[in-house]
């Protein structure tokens, strides 16, 4: 069911498994029939889990979503909360149990806090009276999740809002902690590289909680060689560029949740002979996208523009496949076809599926405004014109284009000319607050507090010096055969992604002028290993190298970190990590403040 | 028929005790020192091992004392004299342990004492007569206390016991009033009052508790009469085959484990059974009519031949089940301690162990046995002597192939065996067998070697803790060493862990953890060196949690050294509450901050809240940015109000603002709260909303709320030009974009001339295109078209492209020489346009040639 994710260089299904099983075993606990209700915000985190089997196995019989009032009606013994730690949950879930007692019932209730348990939250119950209803307070700790067999996220999508804007570092205890769980599985990591106050912070709190624990040596071969911990603050830049590999676009264009994507079901509609072709489906549809499936396992780091070759190559594959039905005689060569079919007829249905996708994108990408926002985009990152006032954004306000394209452009300038003059920054705010409305000045001040906005302070601009030293901008960026990692963005290389590089060739004392420029602390970190655990590499062997990205990663920056694992001469693996998979849309919008969806 | 021998030898270098009985046999036994007495009865042997000579010196011995010793080596109370009243001469409580070395001594201040007693952890339990029972530990520090009922003050206690079950250490008392309460566990009191028993009167002749499917219930007798008292009901019972004519029952006693009832009645018969009082063992006369002082079981567990221990002023007498009996004079008072495998004989000079002996070493140690064990022992000894009768006694073991079980015994019967010297000799015996097995697991020899080294040592005197083999696998090696630790012999625990190699979590760490819990609570030493021994010595012992240590210094007083051994704590989490509780606050607020968990931190900053005047608690939050943003979190979600005097406090101007702006839309009347020092876009929106009430109160327009641009929008729709027009004047709104929204508006109202009006106004600052565009979304293309003439050079093609007039478009391209240009016009030709396909491909040659 998930075995994509044992095939890795890491075997992350051995994180997976012992998520499970302790989720079985707190449903165990309770015992008799139940109904789970969700915090619905969890329940896509949990399906990277858990399907609906696993808890029917366990005597789960309802699920309902966490809301006020009463509880619907169910003959079960047990109703488990699964909550995160949140007041306000708490406020809704004492409704619950309030209006449960009126009717007479005696059901047990029980809650799992997701991912930790919390004081506050116990405390709150307390308060409302209802702490003592529950039989069972849990907590279940799932921090990284295993998204994919080189991937773990946290889906946790808050994370760069309450870190940069809030001052709340929930995220990062969560992570420190996840982390070392992490190494509880596969043995401690002996060397951590970091850069940004936010990796400081995990960082120091990974080698306090080491402490803490100290004497429990942990006995396992380290798998991993090398963390590196990246503020996302680090490189502001490349989640406000448009992603141009395969499952980027997808990304930015019909957004990729939990690792699932939504897509107009026009293009998908079954052709089948003698059906009026005008009940279309109107349900969106839902497709997963993982390593699991061969074909998009192949495609999904490609450049948008490499994929329609990929896909017509595949096609000619698997018609040669199918044809190979003629060529089998005996009986023998059938059987042998035939055993065959469910794969091909899978991988056949892939590749409709991709194809469809790929026209979907195709219509897009070949746009005018598409490219005109891309042309933009690309002056912005070659550092043309990035002092005055565009006439493209200003166009582009005039016509009332949607508010968060207006932003990620305007940011992007902000970031690339390091910060806006004071004349440019006043005129774009006052464009935008006229067009959109007043209340968006809570999202400008946000968008100032994170950093993507601001006001040019020096008279120099580093921005360039940067781009030249990391070689962040390849002129002859190669779409079809990648030899550098500027692929994914059609001639940026993410910054993320250079320090990355750097770090493991030829180092970062290389570059530790343009380090010092990025905002936040660069450190490095050694963790000492129990005698008897030090590698003996053989000739040739990869290193590994955790990437942690906190407050979240894109689908480009995951494709080029990939590319890099693939390199021949790199000898070195990636296994990446991240609060939240992000992209420039979902980013700003997490940044952004509405007044009204504050009100109680 | 007795059949007994005893077997004494004197070696010079053991203390030896021998104790004859009935007609002795001196042997010298050809093998070497046997430290025992033996006796047959039947085929059981049973033996007597000294244990110590009494450290203790007491100037009246046993007499006139109430004494318990716990079992496995227990410490023993004494408190002498324990019904003297006067107050000018009070009685002692002494406690010793086992080899009689004082631990504790004091007068004893309360009432009259009825019982004493030790409870499964080693705390002594101290029965008054008006009920209370009084706690102790070990080294004589009250504990606490507490009471077996408000009815017996009045009827007084006339007799109790404690006991042992699975549930902890129970009390039962009898009262003046012939009731019988009953507390199972002393550690979660549960008062049981049993019903009454029928025509008991004062306290009955003698009653045992019994511990029985989970049940706890008091058997006693009555005269002649027995009956068994539950919770619910008294019910008399009969013991199968007592004959009538024994009289009645004056003594009785059940085994270590609940198992064995043994009654002893007025006419000298001892009756043996189990204690469900379904079975019947045996019944012996005595002889001894009067009822003996103390009666204890004595056997080993599975064996199938228990006995008894009877003992009376000048006589000790073991009852087996074969109505054999054996006898030992005694000089001197004595108390019998009922142990899992034996009774422990404990007089005033010294004490000893009564025990079956084990069936390994009868088999080993019986004359002229030849049991595989013996023969290697045997063996061994010639091999010693150089002889070679070793190879025959070797032989004769190999030929039965009974090698390994040999030294099975040999190890086996080692474990058993008290005297060091012995220990060593079936050690050495099997170890020498050993090299004549290939595959024999050495794990039993290597752990019975081990063990017997730990036990040697703690039944050192000086220790004091006389455990069995048995004993000790009973209670384990944790137990062991918690006892080791309560009576602190931190030291000799901590070798017994390194020497086992018991890992440090359970070990090393558990007996530091108890070593400087003791320290901190030394009264002569300063803070300073207490904190800096304790640190020295546990250094970063795994799992040693300093904040225990801290919370038990705070327990003592001593909230300075709490506070400096907290500092070592490793675990954030773990110092908060302590120094909460101690009300460092502030400290507990840093360390909650250090250690990351924002939940830790949002505990200490309630519990601040609430402990603090709402000042100082912002002046505090305020030296902590961490909690301060986390609180404002809070706030934000649920105490608006704070919020703003939060920011108010800190002067944030620029967080104040957006307060006060979340706040007027939440509230929706806008702009009647003015901010503080409004920055200019916010007065532009002031002044927005001032124009749009007034426009809405005029005309009824619905603004109110709009932004700018949605505003001009809405006027233009209306037909209200000059109010946009004054908009677009007053708040300086590009020209780009006021013409891109006059645009769009007229082209969808369809005001063709307004537009062409419009657009001659000035010069376009969007250019042409624009107009082009917007006239074709609304499908105008004659309209469109006007336009196509003023669009710039640059733009024509397109401009053409978009109104669909192709031949223009292609004109236009090749007048500009450009070739991608052609070719966007070419991708749009079909094929009925054939003949400017070819003028424009041309034109893309020659054009290419150039």
């Amino acid at each position: 069911m998930a075995a994509h994710l044992s095939y890795g260089r890491v075997n992350l299904n051995i994180l997976r498994e012992a998520a499970r099983k302790e989720l079985r075993e707190f449903l165990d606990k309770c015992a008799g029939s139940k109904a789970i209700v969700w915090d619905e915000y969890l329940t896509g985190p949990f399906g990277l889990i858990a399907q609906y089997s696993l808890l029917k196995e366990h005597e789960v019989e309802k699920m309902f979503t966490l809301k006020r009032g009463r509880l619907p009606s169910a003959d079960v013994k047990n109703i488990i909360f699964f909550v995160r730690p949140r007041l306000e949950l708490m406020d809704i879930i004492a409704e619950n149990v309030f209006s449960e007692d009126k009717m007479h019932s005696s059901r047990d209730f029980h809650i799992l806090f997701v991912p930790r348990r919390s004081m506050l939250c116990e405390q709150r119950l307390k308060e409302q009276g209802v702490l003592g209803s529950f039989i069972n307070i849990d907590e279940y700790i799932l921090d990284l999740i295993p998204y994919d067999g080189d991937l773990l996220s946290m889906e946790y999508e808050s994370a760069f809002r309450e870190c940069y804007l809030e001052n709340d570092q929930t995220s990062l205890y969560h992570t420190a902690k996840g982390l070392m769980t992490l190494q509880a599985l596969y043995g401690t990591i002996p060397q951590i590289y970091g850069k940004g106050e936010c990796a400081r912070h995990v960082a120091n709190m990974m080698l306090r909680m080491k402490r803490e624990f100290a004497g429990s040596q942990n006995q396992i071969l380290p798998v991993f060689d090398t963390l590196l911990l990246l503020d996302r603050n680090v490189d502001l830049l490349t989640p406000l560029a448009t992603q141009l590999t395969y499952e980027g676009l997808i990304d930015e264009i019909y957004g990729i949740n939990n690792g699932y994507v939504k897509l107009p079901p026009e293009k998908f509609a079954q052709k089948k002979q003698g059906e009026a072709s005008k009940d279309l489906p109107t349900e969106p549809k839902k497709l997963q996208l993982n390593s699991a499936e061969e074909l998009y396992a192949e495609i999904r780091d490609k450049n948008f523009n490499a994929v329609g070759a990929a896909l017509s190559k595949k096609a000619k594959i698997i018609s040669a496949a199918f044809e190979e039905r003629h060529n089998a005689k005996t009986v023998g060569e059938i059987k042998q076809f035939v055993s065959q079919l469910p794969h091909m007829q899978a991988a056949r249905s892939s590749l409709a599926n991709h194809t469809s996708i790929a026209e979907l994108i195709k219509d897009i990408t070949t746009s005018e405004a598409f490219f005109d926002n891309l042309t933009v985009e690309q002056e912005f990152m070659t550092g043309v014109d990035t002092d005055k006032v565009n006439t493209y954004i200003e166009d582009c306000i005039a016509q009332k284009d949607p508010l968060i394209k207006i932003l990620r452009l305007v940011c992007m300038q902000s970031v690339c000319n390091n910060g806006l003059k004071q004349k440019v920054l006043d005129y774009y705010k006052r464009e935008i607050l006229q067009t959109y409305g007043y209340e968006h000045i809570l999202t400008l001040n946000n968008l100032e507090k994170g950093g993507l906005l601001k006001l040019q302070t020096s008279s120099r601009n580093n921005y360039p010096t940067i781009r030249k030293t990391l070689k962040l901008w390849m002129e002859d960026a190669n779409e079809q055969n990648p030899n550098d990692i500027s692929y994914v963005y059609s001639g940026y290389a993410p910054l993320s992604i250079r320090l990355t590089q750097v770090l493991a060739r030829p180092g970062w004392r290389s570059i530790e002028e343009v380090l010092k420029m990025l905002p936040g602390p660069h450190f490095e970190e050694r963790q000492q290993l129990p005698a008897g655990l030090h590698k003996k590499r053989q000739q040739g062997e990869n290193r590994t190298t955790l990437v942690f990205f906190l407050g979240g990663v894109t689908y480009a920056e995951i494709a080029a970190l990939r590319f890099l694992s693939q390199m021949e001469d790199s000898g070195m693996e990636y296994i990446i990590a991240t609060t939240k998979l992000i992209n420039g849309t979902t980013w700003i919008k997490s940044l952004m403040d509405r007044p009204e969806s504050q009100a109680p | 028929m007795l059949c007994c021998f005893s077997v004494s030898l004197t070696l010079c270098c053991f203390s030896v005790s021998l104790t004859l009985c009935c007609f002795s046999v001196s042997l010298t036994l050809c093998c070497f020192s046997v430290s025992l007495t033996l006796f047959f009865s039947l085929c059981f042997l049973y033996s007597k091992t000294e244990l110590y000579d009494m450290c203790w010196s007491l100037k009246d011995g046993l007499r006139d004392s109430l004494v318990a010793a716990a079992p496995y080596g227990g410490p023993i109370a004494l408190l002498r004299e324990p019904h003297r009243r006067s107050p000018s001469s009070r009685p002692q409580l002494e406690i010793y342990s086992a080899s009689g070395l004082s631990i504790a001594s004091f007068p004893w201040k309360s009432g009259p004492v009825v019982q004493l007693g030790w409870t499964v952890s080693d705390e002594l339990l101290c029965i008054q007569e008006d009920g209370s029972v009084l706690i102790y530990d070990l080294f004589g520090s009250f504990k606490r206390h507490f009471s077996m009922g408000q009815e017996v003050v009045q009827s007084q206690v006339v007799q109790a016991k404690v006991f042992h079950s699975p549930y902890g250490t129970g009390v039962a008392i009898v009262t003046g009033s012939s009731r019988f309460t009953l507390a199972t566990n002393i550690d979660d009191l549960k008062l049981r009052r049993l019903p009454e028993v029928p025509g008991l009167q004062g306290a009955p002749s003698c009653w045992a508790v019994l511990t029985q499917d989970r049940q706890t219930k008091v058997l006693l007798s009555n005269g002649p009469d027995l009956y068994v008292v539950d919770n619910t009901s008294c019910t008399a019972v009969v013991p199968p085959g007592l004959s009538p004519q024994v009289g009645s029952i004056v003594h009785m006693c059940v085994s270590f484990s609940y198992k064995y009832l043994a009654l002893f009645t007025d006419s000298g018969h001892l009756w043996t059974g189990s204690s469900n009082l379904q079975e019947k063992f045996s019944e012996v006369d005595t002889k001894v009519r009067t009822p003996p002082k103390q009666m204890v079981w004595c056997r080993r567990p599975k064996s199938q031949q228990p006995s008894v221990v009877c003992m009376w002023d000048r006589l000790l007498l073991v009852a087996g089940v074969c109505n054999d009996t054996i006898q030992f004079p005694v000089d001197d008072q004595c108390v019998c301690v009922g142990e899992l495998d034996g009774v422990r004989i404990i007089s005033s000079t010294h004490q000893e162990l009564l025990q079956e002996v084990p069936l390994v070493c009868q088999d080993i140690f019986k004359i002229a046995s030849m049991a595989p064990g013996a023969l290697l022992l045997e063996a061994h000894r010639e091999y010693e002597k150089s002889s070679q009768k070793a190879d025959e006694y070797l032989r004769e073991i190999k030929e039965q192939s009974m090698l390994g079980e040999a030294v099975r015994q040999c190890v086996e019967a080692a474990g058993h065996e008290y005297d060091t010297n012995t220990q060593k000799a079936l050690l050495r015996a099997a170890s020498f067998g050993k090299c004549f097995l290939t595959d024999f697991s050495p794990d039993s020899f290597v752990s019975t070697c081990r063990e017997l080294r730990v036990l040697n040592a703690v039944r050192e005197p000086s220790v004091g803790l006389p455990l069995t083999h048995t004993q000790f696998k009973q209670m384990t090696l944790q137990v062991l060493i918690d006892r080791l630790v309560y009576r602190q012999f931190y030291p000799l625990a901590i070798e017994i862990c390194r020497f086992l190699k018991i890992p440090d979590y359970q070990g090393v760490s558990r007996v530091l953890k108890h070593w400087a819990s003791c320290k901190v609570q030394q009264k002569d030493l300063s803070d300073e060196a207490i904190a800096r021994a304790v640190c020295l010595k546990v250094g970063d012992s795994p799992g040693v949690s300093y904040s225990h240590i801290a919370a038990k210094a705070y327990e003592c007083g001593r909230t300075e050294l709490a506070i400096k051994l907290l500092d070592f704590e490793a675990r954030s989490g773990e110092q908060v509450p302590l120094l909460l509780k101690m009300k460092r606050s502030q400290l507990a607020l840093s360390k909650a901050v250090e250690s990351g968990d924002t939940d830790l931190v949002y505990t200490v900053v309630s519990y601040l809240k609430n402990e603090m005047n709402r000042g100082d608690f912002f002046m505090t939050l305020r030296n902590q940015p961490v909690a301060l943003s986390l609180y404002r979190q809070f706030c934000k979600l649920q105490e608006q109000d704070t919020l703003k005097d939060l920011f108010n406090q800190d002067d944030d101007h620029q967080e104040l603002a957006n307060y006060y702006v979340s706040a007027s839309y939440r509230e929706k009347v806008q702009s009647c709260d003015t901010p503080p020092a409004p920055c200019p876009v916010t007065e532009d929106e002031m002044k927005l909303l001032r124009f749009q009430r007034k426009l809405d109160d005029e005309k009824g327009a619905g603004l109110l709320g709009l932004s700018l641009q949605a505003t001009m929008e809405a006027l233009l729709a209306l037909g209200l030009h000059k109010q946009a027009e004054q908009l677009y004047r007053d708040f300086k709104v590009p020209d780009k974009r006021y013409w891109w929204l006059k645009l769009k508006s007229l082209a969808e109202k369809e005001e063709w001339e307004e537009l062409e009006k419009f657009s001659k106004s000035k010069k376009s600052p969007i250019g042409y295109l624009a107009f082009v565009e917007v006239c074709m979304k609304s499908h105008n293309k004659h309209e469109a078209t006007k336009y196509v003439s003023k669009v710039t050079p640059e733009q024509k093609v397109k401009a053409h492209l978009a109104v669909g007039d192709l031949e223009g478009a292609a004109d236009a391209a090749i007048e500009r020489r450009n070739e991608s240009e052609m070719a966007a016009v070419l991708s749009r030709c079909s094929a009925s346009d054939r003949l400017l396909m070819d003028r424009l491909n041309r034109a893309k040659a020659s054009t290419a040639k150039k």
